[in-house]
Formats: structure tokens, sequence, C-alpha cells
């Protein structure tokens, strides 16, 4: 983690520029073929120095939403904006934005320091310049005594420093990353995931990064676009993703979740009752349904399932317990709640011997806020 | 420690040598592989390896002179080519019976075509000697008839010339007429008393036998054998004394008679027949092309000739090949570069497009494939002649005058346009299929790094491809120095290849090992440049895909 710390050192020199490009899409849509959508109006704005992850499954348009900022791909209909000025008609090259590719695309041709001085070269950079720039960003990513291997000499990790330094070694303001972790394993891309948080924090810049593991998501970014179908779900920040999800969708996409389909059938303000299909009924907050009568689907996070149960509970229902999972710090159990056998709850392991068996029927509890009526899955 | 642990030989379970188990192990699956490549391996023995061999071999072979001249050449060591004098009598009366035997055997005017290469003039000589040869011995043979009917009897030489045991086997034969004749066996006594007849008569004897189907006892011999049977009995007058019989009283008679024979001067006879045989080049050549193996068809291949003074230049109005070589070289360059310039946008675009448009693409590119390269040349030729497709337009257009009409065939023109219409595939497959794995992120990181268009193609992308370049422009250029069909259809005079003058003498001239020289130096020429190649370019640079 050393090199961490040189970071700040090695970009010391352009700390002018530390606060990022600003970014901004204005219902911008997008269509390869004339026949479908893959990005369907599009508003985003992005503040200088942010951390910004769309997140999303695959063929959701996020690729193609950063292609289009990149200026790979045209815009159909809509503008994008760096630093407030359109860049609609402004070629790749000259929108001096920092790309980190999913394969790393570093040249096969060119060793390690040529790859870093090509994006200094093209910019006419000075020589004695670039070769001090190049040798201050290998010495960033700590593969100084590495500058004259060829990239397939290289480990994984290895390469992937290399591209993240050749994005950023000519100071852009805006910096790209498409999957730029997709091919290291679980370790490495923690370690990875750490390392470009560091980055961005000490450098400034405004990352636009792309992934489609919510882990990485959550644990990197200032916000998140979760994607889905060419539409951002929901924009907010980690917590907010994961606390108050918008839709069902998002529920399902962030973190675990137990859904219970069942209709409204009272409306009191924020909250609502809802009667599942076996006649219980649970209070739940009123999030994506509109009134009386609207199928919803209820989402409950695992581990807000209580069996500590008490009156001031909003809702107690019981449950047979089908299954235990022991996992060390939590034990998962899994349980048929109103006709749902999939109904996972999570319990803290503390120490004490629970006295839950399976076959048991126990009463389950959570509060209201917990409990999100949303619009219904499928 | 390091050292302790490198010197220990690793072994297996039961203590062999790790390296010997493992070697074991691996020779089963080796040798299985190579009985599944065994056909293809023997076929390329056949065909491809033993006749490049045989082509090595035939351009240095010159047996030809030894075998059919065996005595000349032995007695012409002794002779100095430099004196600029015809040889010695000797030389003449050996070339007499060499000539003779040849001649009987046909083979002189092989001989002669093959001298012919080196100096014209020769191949006539030796067929017009071949057919006054018989008669050069005549005047012994009179005398010695006259001298004692009993020569012009071949049972008189079969008994001077015959070991008994054959004589016996032969009666027998005779009797019986069971199968073939017993070959003729020389008498010890005959080849020691006189050399010169009994190798003459052997020769005769064989001859007869295995040519005509004669036999010795039915046929008077050559005149040759009255010739040295002169020879012998004034070189040697105790021949005799070694016979017994009959034989031993004709011979005494002889030698007593020699001394007052008329004697001919082959050396005249032969002049008299030729006056090639009174030029010392002639003889000079002969002596040059008497060793069994040669340099003079690679001498000949570089417009060298090797000469009594030594090595030297033919003369300015004789060298061809050198030229050749180097138009051909030449030529094949342009091709390649031409196919090159072609074929990269091409392949270019076949990797960039989408599959189902590369796909049309990539046929339209291998549609020459399937037509024949014969009816393409033949198409090149109605549309660069003169009178053809692209003058009519140019003259149409007004470009060009009706006078002027361009001359686009029949010469180097030709050859360019024609052959790098018919080899650019060859340079596209290899191109496209190392395109087609460049992946386009390369190009777009160049682009988002800030490279312009130009700059990420020259700095980026063709970098990559130059491994496709590579094995392309290899492809193309050994395909283009060997190729023959389309210079020869449309490359006239100006436009031909080193392999048209090969093609020239394997099939009209017959010259097979100026031939095999000459495609000799263009397989050394090929391996040279390609391995000035992989040291520049490095071979492990070339892909295929
Ligand atoms: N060049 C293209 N031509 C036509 N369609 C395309 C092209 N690129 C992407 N698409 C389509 O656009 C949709 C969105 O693609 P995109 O690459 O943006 O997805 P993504 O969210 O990046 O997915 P992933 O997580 O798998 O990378 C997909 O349905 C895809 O098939
Ligand atoms: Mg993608």
């Amino acid at each position: 983690m050393l090199w961490l710390d040189k970071i700040k050192v090695g970009f010391e020199g352009n700390m002018a520029n530390t606060r990022g490009a600003a970014v901004r899409y204005e219902s911008v849509q997008k269509s390869y073929d004339g026949e479908s959508l893959v990005v369907k109006n599009l508003n985003l704005d992005i503040p200088p120095g942010e951390f910004l992850t769309m997140l999303g499954p695959s063929g959701s348009g996020k690729t193609t939403c950063l292609m289009m900022l990149a200026g790979f791909e045209p815009a159909t209909h809509g503008e994008i904006y760096l630093n407030d000025r359109p860049i609609n008609n402004v070629p790749p090259h000259k929108r001096g934005i920092g790309m980190v590719f999913q394969n790393y695309a570093l040249f096969p041709h060119m060793t390690v320091a040529e790859n870093l001085a090509f994006p200094l070269q093209v910019r006419k950079v000075p020589k004695a310049e670039q070769a001090q720039k190049v040798r201050r960003a290998l010495e960033m990513v700590e593969l100084g005594a590495f500058g004259n291997r060829r990239p397939a000499q290289l480990s994984g990790g290895q390469q992937q420093r290399v591209a993240v330094a050749r994005a950023l070694v000519f100071d852009p303001e805006l910096v790209l990353m498409d999957e730029p972790l997709g091919a290291l394993d679980k370790q490495l891309r923690e370690q990875m995931q750490y390392e470009i948080k560091h980055i961005h924090e000490n450098l400034g810049v405004t990352v636009v990064y792309v992934t489609h593991d919510q882990t990485e998501a959550l644990t990197m970014s200032d916000r998140v676009a979760v994607f889905n179908d060419g539409v951002i779900q929901q924009l907010s920040t980690p917590d907010d993703l994961y606390e108050d999800p918008k839709n069902s969708f998002v529920a399902q996409f962030i973190g675990e979740n137990n859904k219970l389909d069942g209709k409204v059938v009272e409306v009191n303000g924020k909250s609502c009752l809802v009667e599942l299909e076996d006649g219980t009924r649970l209070k739940a907050d009123k999030v994506n349904v509109e009134s009386v009568g609207d199928r919803t689907t209820i989402s409950l996070r695992p581990e807000r399932v209580e069996f500590d149960t008490h009156d001031a509970m909003d809702n107690i229902v019981n449950g047979r317990v089908e299954e235990l999972i022991y996992l060390g710090d939590h034990i998962r159990v899994r349980m048929n709640v109103a006709g749902n056998d999939e109904f996972i709850a999570k319990v803290r392991n503390r120490g004490e011997k629970r006295k839950i068996h399976v076959g048991d029927t126990v009463p389950v509890g959570w509060s209201l806020n917990d409990c999100k009526a949303l619009d219904p899955v499928s | 420690m390091s050292d302790v642990t490198s010197d220990q030989v690793l072994t297996t379970q039961d203590g062999k040598p790790l390296k010997a188990a493992l070697a074991k192990a691996l020779r089963r699956e080796r040798l299985r592989s190579l009985m599944l490549i065994a056909p293809l391996l023997i076929f390329i023995m056949l065909t491809f390896v033993a006749p490049i061999f045989d082509m090595l071999f035939r351009s240095v072979e010159n047996q030809i002179v030894s075998e059919t001249l065996p005595r000349t050449v032995v007695l012409l060591e002794e002779w100095d080519a430099g004196s600029g004098e015809t040889p010695g009598e000797d030389v003449y009366q050996a070339l007499h019976y060499d000539l003779m035997i040849a001649s009987e055997y046909k083979r002189h005017t092989q001989l002669g075509t093959r001298l012919n290469y080196e100096k014209t003039g020769i191949s006539s000589m030796f067929r017009r000697t071949g057919r006054r040869i018989a008669d050069f011995g005549e005047v012994y043979a009179d005398q010695f008839a006259a001298l004692n009917p009993a020569w012009e009897d071949p049972m008189t030489w079969v008994n001077l010339m015959a070991s008994d045991a054959w004589i016996a086997d032969q009666q027998r034969w005779a009797a019986s007429q069971d199968g073939p004749e017993p070959t003729f066996i020389l008498s010890e006594t005959a080849v020691a008393a006189l050399p010169a007849t009994a190798d003459i008569y052997g020769a005769f004897a064989e001859f007869l036998q295995m040519e005509e189907g004669d036999s010795p006892t039915d046929e008077q011999p050559w005149n040759a054998v009255y010739a040295a049977l002169y020879e012998d009995l004034a070189d040697n007058p105790q021949a005799f004394s070694t016979f017994s019989g009959t034989n031993a009283d004709l011979l005494r008679e002889a030698v007593e008679a020699v001394p007052t024979f008329a004697t001919a001067s082959m050396k005249e006879l032969f002049i008299d027949a030729e006056d090639g045989w009174g030029d010392a080049g002639n003889w000079a050549v002969i002596k040059t092309f008497s060793p069994a193996y040669t340099p003079g068809y690679f001498l000949s291949a570089a417009d060298a000739q090797l000469t009594p003074d030594g090595l030297e230049m033919k003369p300015e109005n004789q060298q061809i090949y050198l030229f050749l070589f180097y138009r051909t070289l030449l030529l094949s360059i342009v091709i390649t570069l031409s196919c090159l310039l072609l074929g990269y946008p091409i392949a270019y675009l076949l990797a960039a497009l989408p599959l189902r448009y590369s796909n049309l693409l990539l046929i339209l590119v291998l549609l020459p494939f399937w037509t024949s390269l014969l009816v393409r040349t033949s198409a090149w030729k109605v549309l660069l002649q003169q009178q053809g497709v692209i003058n009519d337009v140019l003259v149409w257009i007004g470009l060009i005058t009706d006078a002027g009409r361009l001359v686009m065939i029949n010469n180097a023109t030709g050859t360019i346009i024609a052959m790098t219409h018919i080899l650019l595939p060859f340079m596209i497959l290899p191109l496209y299929s190392v395109m087609k794995t460049i992946s386009p992120t390369y190009v777009r990181a160049a682009k988002s790094l800030g490279a312009t268009d130009w700059t990420a193609f020259w700095r980026v992308y063709f970098p990559q491809s130059v491994p496709g370049i590579g094995a392309g422009a290899i492809l193309v250029f050994i395909l283009a120095i060997g190729y023959y069909i389309t210079p020869e259809l449309v490359g006239g005079t100006s436009g031909i290849f080193i392999s048209n003058r090969i093609a020239f003498h394997i099939s009209s001239s017959l010259n097979w090992g100026l031939a095999a020289a000459l495609g000799t130096l263009l397989l050394v020429a090929v391996l040279l440049l390609f391995m000035a190649y992989d040291r520049i370019v490095g071979i492990d640079n070339v892909k295929l895909g």
C-alpha cells in the first residue's frame, strides 16, 4: 500500500487542476440499429471531483454511456457537456479524457515506459518533461523497475496499474473506467478498489466508473447510478441505495432481499397496509405504490428480521424454520413465512445458544420502515 | 545452497532418474504422432525433398564426358591445354577407340549436345565424325586380311581373345541353344600381351552380346580392333610368345609383317573428317569438362565460364542470366510492394467491417482462386493489349491519341499488373487474419490518450499488423520469384523471369544441368533473402493468424 502515499507527491505538480471536470448528460438517447433504444433519455449531472459509478446488469447500456462520453459513439439525440461545453462534435482525442479499458488496452508492441510516454508524445510535451513524468508515474504505481518490460511480461494487477497510470499521466480532469477490475481475482480486485479510490481522493479528478459488481460500486463510489434497460433506475449515495431503494429492481439488484407479494388494502399518508396472498396483513413504507388495490411487492432485508419480538413492533408474523445455515459471524435461517418458503432471516451470532430448531414455528417481527412496498415484480 | 540442490538428480520413487522416466513416457507419444505424420513425410520425401536433391546433384553432375570418352580423358590429363597446340597422336588413337564404341552405342551425339552447351559447333563435329569413324581403321583391317584371310574369320578372333573356359561354355551353349549365350570373357593371356586389342575387342564383344543379341563367333570385329592389334604388335613384337598353337603362328606371321604395313595417322583422319579436331580450343573444352563433377553449369548460370586461363565472365553479348536474376528479384519486389499497397486497405476493411459484409468481401477476395490462372492471365491480355479495352477507353476519353496507345502487355508492366492481381489474395489473407486479432480498443485507447486518427493508426495499429505484412510479403515474394506461367504469357521478352529460362532449358534445350544450376541459384537466393529477413524482422514476427 506504500505507493498510495506517493500519489499525492507524484502529482503535486499538477495540483492546479485537482478539481475535476463537470459532466452533464442532457436527455441523451442512443440507438445502434434505429429500432431499439439502448439508452433512453439519460439525464445525469456529475459535479467536479465526484466518483460516480454506473452499475447495472449486462447489456443495460453502461458502456454505451461511457463511450458516448469518451467520444467513440455518437449520441443519437441529446447533448453531453464537459465543463458546460457541449462536446458532441469534439473528436475523442481532443476531449482530454483519461480512459481505463476493461482489458487495459496496453499497447503490446511498446514497453511500459513507452506506453506511459505515448499520451505525452502526442501532446508534444518536451522530451525531458516526458521522461520525468513517466518516471514519476511509474514510481507512483510502484513499478519503477518495470519500465522496460512489455505489457505481456507483467501480471494482471501490474498491467492494471500501468493502465491506470497511463490514463492519469497526462493530467486529465476526467477519467473513465470500464470494468477495469473485471479480469482480476477477488483479492487483487479488493486491493485495487482501495487503491483506485485513493487515487481519486488524492487527485480530485472526476471519475466515471462502470461495473456490474455491486460491492465494488458500494465501496468505491460517491454516488451510484443503477442502470437497467437503458434507464437510470436510481441515482443515490451507496447507503441510500441500500436503505431506500426506489423500486423493486434496485432492491433486488443491491444486496439481499426478501420478496413478499400482495395487494395494498389501506393507505395512511407515508405508510400503507398490504395484504399478502395468504391473508397476512403487513404495515409497510409506501414507496412505489399509489392507491388501494395496487399490486405490490414488499422488500425486506434479511438482517432486519428480529426473533426477539415485542408488542411495539409494527409487524409480527409466525414462520416455520426450514433450514439453518451456520456462517460463523451470523446464521442464516430459511423460513416459510406467509406461504413464501424462500424467506431468509439473518441472526447475529452472539454466542448464546439460540433456541431455534428446524421445524419450529416461531414469531418474527420487523419495523414498518424496513419493509418497503415497491412496484410488483412480474 | 542452490548449488547443492541443482546438482542433485531428481529420481522417481523407484530410484530411476526423473529425466529418463519422463523421456520414456514421452517416447510412445512421440512414436504415435510420428506414425500419424508418416504418410505425409514419405510423400514429401519422395515428391519434394528427393527431387530437390536430384536437382542439386544434376547441377554439378558431368559424368557423360568421362563415361563416353574414358580412354581419351585419361590421356588428355597429360596434355597442356594452355599450349595452344593440339594433343599428340596417342590422344587421337584413344579418341578413335572411344568414339568407335560410342558411335555404336549412339552415345556420341549426347556427348556432342552436352559439350555444345560449352562451345557451339562441337555437337555437329561429333555427329559427323561418328558417321565416318568406322572407316578409320580400315587400312589396317585390309592389310591384316591380305596377309592372312584367317583374320577375316570371326573364329580366329574368338580363339585369340576368349578365355578357354568361355570357349568351352559357348560350345556347350551352341549345342543346346538353351537361354542366352554365356557372357564373353577375355583370356588373361590376350589381356597381358595385347592390351589395346583386348580392350577394344572386349568392348566389341560386349556390344554384340548386350545390344545386338549377336555372338562374337559370328561377327568380324570393328576396323578399330585391327588398328589396335597393329598398335599392340608394333609396341610389343614378342607378343606371340605367350600364345600357343595357331594363335602363336598367326601372331608371329603378323609381327613379321607389321613393320611393312602402311600406317594411317589418326590425327590426320580426324582433322580430315572435321576441321574442329584440329582446334586446340575444342580439345580444351573436352579437357575442362572431363571431371565427373563440374562447376560449369553454375558458372554458366552466373554468366561466367571456365577457360584454360581460369575463371572469367562471358562476353557481354552472351550474358543473360545475371540480368534475368536481377530482373526477377526487382520485379518480385515491385509486385510484393504493389500487393501490399493494394492489399493493406482491403485487409483493413475486411477486419473492420461487420461480419456479414466482411464475409461477402472475403468471398470476392477469394473469387480469383476459383477461376483458372490461365483464364485470368488471358483476361489481362484482352484488357491490356494495344487494341484492348483499356487502351480503347483511354483513346475514347481522349487521354491518349490513337497513335500513342500504351504498351502495357508483353513487357515488364504486363507482368507486374497481372501478377499483382494473381498474388493479391496471398497478401490479403495473412494480413486479414492478423488484423482480425488486433482489438479495436487499442485504437480507441490511443485516441483517448490524445492521438489523432493518423497517429493512432501509425503508432498503434500499424506496428501490430507488421507480422501480417511480413507473412504476406514473404508469401507473395517467394511465389513471385518462382512464377512462370504469367510472365510467359504476358511478359514478352522484357518481362520474363528466370523461371522461364529454367523451363526453357528443361523442356526445349534439354540442358537439365543448367536448368538445375539456375534453379539451385534461385533457391539459394530465396534462402539468403529469407535469412536476411529473419535477421532484420525476425521470423517469429511472422504470423498467419
Ligand atoms: N456496437 C454495437 N452495435 C450494436 N449494438 C450494440 C453495440 N454495442 C452495444 N450494443 C447493444 O447495446 C446494448 C447495451 O450495450 P452495452 O455495451 O452498453 O452494455 P453494458 O451495460 O456495458 O453491458 P456489460 O456489463 O455486459 O458490459 C446491448 O444490448 C448491446 O447488445
Ligand atoms: Mg460494458
